[in-house]
């Protein structure tokens, strides 16, 4: 039997000092900074001891992809390059994390979309790579601008997806995220999400960890399935290849399969719940009107319920963290004493309230709104005015809404 | 990997299967000499397979693997089709994921055993049909080589789309009358070999499966260059016996048809100046290993 050595307490070749992951985040002091949400993706990966980063430019991720090119120069990263589209990078990604290596990439809208068909297989292949979605419209004609329709295409992927609200979300999620994506029973890629622009280009007050202390490196071998590296008896994987066969034993497995990709995101629960404190955040959850969102929508939304105190109004708001693992017994229970729930979103059709109306009972107390797309703000007011003509209140027009 | 690693309990070996009990008990993992003479004194790295009988491809495969250089710290990286069929069933760690994606794997793959073992060497293979690596991986094929990835790739080339039932492919020749190619193929075969050369390969070759030595030395050449120097590709003409209307017994006499002189399959090589000076490096080496094996030998029996 091989010397089991902890890595904790020793320092990797930039001098930074591997550290127990919980004490990194929660007990280590921390140095409030004014960055970019793009400059924060930078920070974190600097103490998330990557293996290999790979990039592609495309709006709005391209600064932090590129900044993470720094990283990799100052010797921060094993290895990084560009590739050559969305398709190929999540590829290349995948035969990364086939060879044992802790991987990152960042990307949006489009590329998302062009990358799909990876998506399933690095949730089948069980390769726990950590993918930043800086989301932005992916309609025609082209638009660069935030919108979040594409979250809803990587949700039935078998990926774990997050659903940041802030640039301090971004830096403790990025984080902790490979923590819960790397537990051998979960071990699934994880899609960490934000509003592109909003969160990526603004600057805001983020407290950081010690840039002396770094994550424990990845370790493959505590991977469910065989790392590809040759490090291991290459035994046949089975007597016949089940992608030709039809007969009942190829279609058991292949079913098995699936479920076991959903039972392991059910499995990343306890460490999510652990690791985020909860899956969902909430506040005022005995008021009759409740406001659900996730990503930028929070933050307009608090500004919407503040507004609405102002007026008299009590309002409760949960924001959803964790799209899969999907919390619905949390949301259930947060919005059990609502008459009113309201689900302000970044896209044209809905998709958060389509999960929650499948969620909870008495559904039509869920009203899908306000929606922005295509680039639109998200004014408090607007989230202001939707509840207050649900409720059939006096709400005064808003300009060029033309009622 | 050592081979200590394939070692099995002896408490546990008489439930193994027996295919493993043979890879441990005569798998040529670490001979330094090992090639297709191995084959039917020691066990291969594939066991059966479900390609069929006759498939030029298979022997291909029996090829390939018994002249891997370092097949111990060898993986591989397949694509859809006929192949992967066959990759379940080999002894080196091998990698399937999408269809046509057989590069950008390949190149994060290498990349990765590069950054975790620094001071050792892991051989990245590719092994793909030309629908894969031709058509819908071009991209992702030319693209490997302009970055000067170090591993090989290797086409099988059967000239035409076999796993799902024959029809037109980018390495077809012109002419041809096949599914989804109902006049004929209105264009040219690729030139790939050409291309490869034009995009940075230092190593490429074309020719058939027909010789098994000769096979073995291409792959021998095609490893050490990728391992060294950059990327290297071989193009290995595969006939599928089926869609040409072949019987299972003519696969060889097709191979060998067209490697004629003046036909397509004609043995063309490619090797830039570096991977040359390589390979006379390599040459001299093997001598001097010969020689010195020769005068043990001497020695022990005098």
């Amino acid at each position: 039997m091989a010397e089991i050595k902890s890595v904790i307490g020793t320092q990797n070749k930039k001098g930074q000092t591997y550290t127990d992951t919980w004490k990194m985040m929660n007990e280590a002091p921390r140095t409030p900074s004014f960055y970019t949400g793009s400059e924060v993706i930078k920070e974190a990966i600097r103490r998330a001891s990557c293996d290999v980063m790979i990039a592609y430019p495309i709006t709005p991720q391209s600064e932090a992809a590129a900044l993470i090119g720094e990283l990799f120069a100052e010797g921060y990263i094993g290895d990084y390059f560009r590739g050559e589209s969305e398709f190929a990078v999540m590829s290349q990604c995948a035969g990364a994390a086939f060879g044992g290596a802790r991987v990152f990439t960042t990307t949006a809208g489009p590329g998302t979309m062009r990358a799909m068909e990876n998506f399933p297989m690095w949730a089948g292949a069980r390769l726990p790579i950590q993918m930043i979605v800086t989301c932005r419209g992916i309609n025609s004609p082209l638009s660069i601008q935030p919108d979040t329709l594409e979250i809803a295409y990587l949700l039935n992927t078998g990926m774990l997806v997050w659903h940041a609200e802030t640039a301090q979300d971004f830096f403790d999620w990025i984080l902790k995220g490979y923590i819960v994506s790397e537990e051998p029973d979960v071990h699934l890629p994880l899609a960490l999400c934000c509003d592109g622009f909003f969160v990526t280009h603004t600057k805001d007050v983020v407290n950081l960890t010690p840039a002396d202390m770094c994550l424990p490196p990845y370790d493959p071998y505590r991977s469910p399935v065989p790392c590809m590296d040759m490090e291991c008896p290459p035994v046949r994987m089975m007597r016949d290849p089940f992608v030709m066969k039809s007969n009942y034993i190829s279609y058991a497995t292949h079913a098995s399969w699936q479920q076991e990709i959903w039972a392991a995101i059910e499995r990343s629960r306890k460490h999510s719940i652990h690791w985020l404190n909860g899956l969902i955040d909430t506040e005022n959850t005995d008021a009759d009107i409740m406001i659900v969102a996730s990503g930028t929508a929070v933050s307009q939304g608090r500004e919407a319920i503040r507004l609405l105190e102002d007026e008299g109004v009590r309002c409760g708001l949960v924001k959803v963290k964790t799209l899969r693992p999907w919390p619905e017994e949390e949301i259930r229970e947060a919005t059990k004493n609502a008459k009113h729930i309201f689900v302000p979103e970044f896209n044209v059709t809905g998709w958060l309230a389509r999960e929650i109306k499948a969620t909870i009972p008495n559904h039509e107390r869920v009203h899908a709104g306000p929606h922005v797309c295509g680039g639109m703000t998200m004014p408090p007011e607007i989230i202001v005015s939707e509840i207050k003509t649900a409720l059939g209140m006096k709400s005064f027009s808003l300009a060029g809404r033309g009622s | 990997m050592s081979k200590e690693r394939i070692q099995i309990s002896e408490a546990l070996y008489d439930i193994m299967p027996s295919d493993y009990q043979d890879l441990v008990k005569s798998a040529t993992y670490g001979k330094e000499d090992r090639g297709w003479k191995d084959i039917g004194t020691s066990k291969e790295l594939i066991e059966q397979h479900s390609l069929c009988a006759g498939c030029p491809e298979s022997m291909a495969f029996r090829y390939i693997l018994a002249s891997l250089p370092n097949p111990e710290d060898t993986v591989m990286v397949g694509s859809t089709g006929c192949t992967s069929l066959v990759f379940p069933m080999v002894a080196v760690h091998n990698i399937h994921s999408l269809f046509g994606n057989q590069n950008a794997i390949a190149s994060g793959l290498k990349r990765a055993l590069s950054v975790r073992f620094p001071d050792r060497v892991k051989d990245v293979v590719v092994l793909a049909g030309d629908g894969a690596t031709v058509d819908i991986g071009l991209d992702m094929t030319l693209q490997a080589w302009f970055r000067q990835e170090k591993f090989t790739t290797i086409c099988f080339d059967n000239e035409l789309y076999a796993n799902t039932g024959g029809q037109e492919s980018g390495l077809m020749q012109k002419g041809f009358v096949a599914k989804m190619a109902p006049v004929g193929k209105l264009f040219d075969k690729v030139r790939l070999p050409e291309i490869a050369r034009e995009s940075g390969c230092h190593y490429v070759v074309n020719c058939t499966v027909s010789k098994p030595s000769l096979v073995e030395k291409v792959i021998r050449n095609a490893v050490h260059i990728a391992r060294e120097i950059g990327p290297t590709y071989l193009q290995l003409y595969t006939p599928c016996i089926l869609e040409i209307g072949k019987n299972s017994m003519e696969g060889l006499q097709e191979m060998r048809d067209s490697e004629k002189p003046t036909e397509r399959f004609a043995y063309k090589e490619y090797v830039s100046e570096p991977a040359k000076q390589l390979l006379t490096e390599l040459a001299a080496k093997d001598k001097e290993r010969k020689a010195a094996a020769k005068q043990l030998a001497g020695q022990a029996s005098a």
